[in-house]
């Protein structure tokens, strides 16, 4: 926890209670949510104090993405932030509104699409990587097709002609990269979530005349859920360990592959414990069920990163404490 | 709620200590086949230890005035790490080191921490752990094994068993009830320090699985003990018990079991070609690895803070073992499943790792004992 954190978690607590994330999952706009938000400044955390931001470094900012995950931010808060990084990078003022990261930009006859963007129905603008350039297109231009998933804010995106580029940055940055640590921050916060809420629901909840938690087979659910979700934010602070505002890409690496292995036991076990009242639409464990195994699949999941880490580690001929010494931890 | 594991960086000391450890180790190691140097903390070796023992690497974090080298945690890590990614033969000074020496010092008069500890730190006294017994495995409370108070000190009898090398240790702490029946449970216990070579003492190894023998049975039969045989204070050897097994879960040896295993697994790989598959096996493996080793990083973080992580250290031991016995059974298959045959070493190696990763859960508090705790430390009622 650092001195930034707290004042965020206090704004989102209020400003973005589950009411309102139920809200704009329905289809309605929280305009009100995003002013509070941009107004506050952290959207700039990673922007250098040069041009007007707070100039932390991803690591320092670890804690701010974990809030928007903890709160289930119905907006793209956290690729926003990587993103004015990114346009502060190419020289450009950041444009107001919410920013989403496509990063499956592929090129079809001339048009542009970006496939199962997260936020991408709730985003004002989209950055678009492509071969060795990255564009930021507005989604008034394209056609957007909604994920159609219940609840989700995903959508596919197409621009027939992106002539109407805002920024068109030669430099390169590795979206992939950055959305993945992104999402492995906010995914630690909804665990951290339902791993609490299901320590409540544990010592409240009374069958056979007690309470569950005091079921040993339940006692070893919640020791496993917890040593996962322990695993999960070390690994993602792995992640998000960079003295600027991009991860290291082997770290980055390993953060979206621990963390994503981590949700997709830490979900189930949540909902295992909670019985039938858990799957309910208006019981809040869902909002982050459901966003964490969307997010597990964001940026690519387990097996991609586990392959590239691999790959790495046979490349070499390192042994096992000096590659994890060399690259994957700070040192 | 458990206090959640920071990042830790070693400090240049710590890490300067590398190095010569590495020197050392690839001179010593350097006819050892991997499925000697996979059995870790169990390869026994006196003149290794010995040989670390005059290099000041036993007891690096223990008092100078006692023969410690008065080192932190994290120069005891790094070299503690070395010596278990490497596969030293460690299992002479290991229990001696990493907790009777603390348990001494902690607990102990002065002239016993004079008498045992500098012994320990020069690598010429092995202890074994005497908590064990056929009736008390991990429901510790109930141990039967009972010394009564006699003109000149204690009267010892009963029996110890899955007492790690008790046939190559010098000495023993252990639990003993010494009032009280078994239905006293924790109230009446006392932990005793003595000689395995007093009268009355048989040792009798226990083969394993693997074909080796570092388990044993301990005989106590009359055995006089002088009065200085009790270590700490009469009737709270429960207290004192449970601070040993702090000792001896906090460590980082909790994730490197089956690390030679990995190490020779990735060389095989190497030399005939990675496919996707074990790409993706061995990015798994170490992207779990590395989280657990920042993870005990944490723990040492909270240790030189002064604190007493034991729940923390109980849940990355659960994690890391849980790993160290995912190691053999999912590169099992890998070799298995593979067109390129392995070396007869890769297969010994693989054969002992499987086969003796069960008690990797086992020592030290079962992952069922550990799960309980961790359970009470969310604050489950």
């Amino acid at each position: 926890m650092n001195e930034w954190v707290e004042p965020f978690e206090r704004l989102l607590a209020e400003a973005c209670p589950p009411a309102l994330v139920r809200e704009v999952e329905a289809g309605n706009d929280a305009p009100r949510l995003w002013e509070l938000i941009e107004e506050s400044g952290f959207l700039d955390a990673l922007v250098p104090e040069a041009h007007g931001g707070q100039g932390l470094a991803l690591s320092q900012a670890f804690g701010l993405m974990v809030a928007v995950g903890r709160h289930a931010v119905p907006a793209p808060v956290v690729q926003t932030m990587l993103a004015r990084a990114g346009l502060a990078q190419a020289a450009s003022t950041p444009p107001r509104g919410p920013i989403a990261i496509g990063s499956h930009a592929q090129q079809v006859d001339g048009a542009v699409v970006c496939r199962h963007v997260p936020c991408g129905r709730v985003a004002r603008w989209i950055i678009v990587p492509l071969d060795q350039r990255w564009l930021l297109l507005p989604r008034a231009d394209a056609e957007c097709t909604p994920s159609g998933i219940q609840g989700s804010l995903h959508a596919d995106l197409r621009w027939q002609a992106p002539t109407r580029a805002q920024v068109d940055a030669g430099t390169a940055v590795q979206w992939l990269h950055a959305g993945a640590v992104g999402a492995a921050a906010q995914m630690v916060g909804a665990m951290e979530r339902a791993l609490e809420m299901t320590l409540a629901f544990a010592n409240e909840r009374v069958q056979f005349g007690r309470s569950i938690g005091k079921f040993q087979a339940i006692q070893h659910q919640l020791a496993v859920m917890a040593e996962n979700v322990a695993a999960a934010r070390m690994a993602a602070e792995i992640g998000c360990d960079s003295d600027g505002p991009w991860p290291k890409p082997l770290r980055a690496a390993l953060a979206k592959a621990r963390v994503s292995e981590a949700a997709a036991l830490v979900a189930p076990m949540a909902h295992a414990i909670h019985g039938a009242i858990g799957v309910t639409a208006e019981f809040d464990l869902q909002l982050f069920t459901r966003r964490l195994h969307e997010w597990r699949g964001d940026h690519a999941s387990e097996t991609y990163w586990n392959t590239l880490v691999g790959r790495e580690l046979l490349a070499g001929g390192d042994s096992t404490l000096d590659f994890m010494r060399c690259e994957l931890l700070p040192s | 709620m458990i206090a959640s594991l920071s990042l830790q960086r070693l400090p240049p000391e710590a890490e300067a200590l590398r190095a010569p450890v590495r020197a050392f180790l690839d001179e010593a190691l350097a006819r050892m086949p991997p499925e000697r140097r996979a059995r870790s903390w169990l390869g026994f070796d006196a003149e290794f230890s010995r040989a670390l023992g005059r290099r000041g690497w036993i007891g690096l974090a223990l008092p100078t005035a006692y023969g410690g080298g008065g080192r932190d945690w994290f120069a005891r890590f790094v070299l503690v790490e070395e010596l278990l990614a490497r596969g030293a033969p460690v299992s002479g000074h290991w229990i001696a080191e990493r907790q009777s020496a603390p348990m001494v010092l902690r607990y102990g008069t002065e002239a016993q921490k004079r008498f045992y500890v500098p012994a320990i730190c020069r690598g010429e006294s092995f202890f074994a752990i005497g908590m064990s017994e056929p009736q008390a495995g991990s429901d510790l409370a109930s141990v039967r094994t009972r010394a009564v108070r006699t003109a000149d000190g204690w009267q010892l009898s009963g029996q110890k068993i899955w007492t790690t090398n008790a046939d190559h240790c010098h000495h023993m702490i252990a639990l003993v009830r010494t009032s009280g029946t078994s239905e006293d449970r924790q109230r009446g216990l006392s932990q005793l320090i003595f000689d395995l070579k007093t009268p009355g003492i048989t040792v009798r190894p226990i083969q394993d699985l693997s074909g080796d023998r570092h388990f044993c049975e301990v005989f106590f039969d009359q055995v006089e003990l002088p009065h200085d045989a009790l270590i700490g204070e009469e009737g709270s050897g429960w207290q004192q018990v449970t601070a040993e097994l702090a000792y001896e879960r906090s460590g980082p040896e909790r994730l490197y079991s089956s690390i030679v295993l990995f190490d020779s697994w990735l060389q095989h790989v190497r030399e005939q070609g990675a496919d996707d598959a074990s790409a993706a096996l061995a990015g798994r493996i170490v992207c779990h690895l590395a989280t657990l080793r920042a993870m005990c990083l944490g723990v040492v973080g909270q240790l030189t803070a002064g604190g007493s992580p034991m729940t923390e250290a109980s849940l990355v031991k659960d994690l890391g073992t849980e790993l160290e016995q995912l190691i053999p059974v999912a590169l099992a298959d890998a070799i298995a499943s593979s067109p390129h045959p392995p070396s007869p070493s890769l297969l010994r190696t693989l054969a002992y790792v499987t086969q003796f990763a069960p008690t990797f859960s086992l020592r030290g508090g079962t992952r069922e004992v550990l799960r309980g705790l961790i359970a009470r430390g969310l604050g489950l009622r």
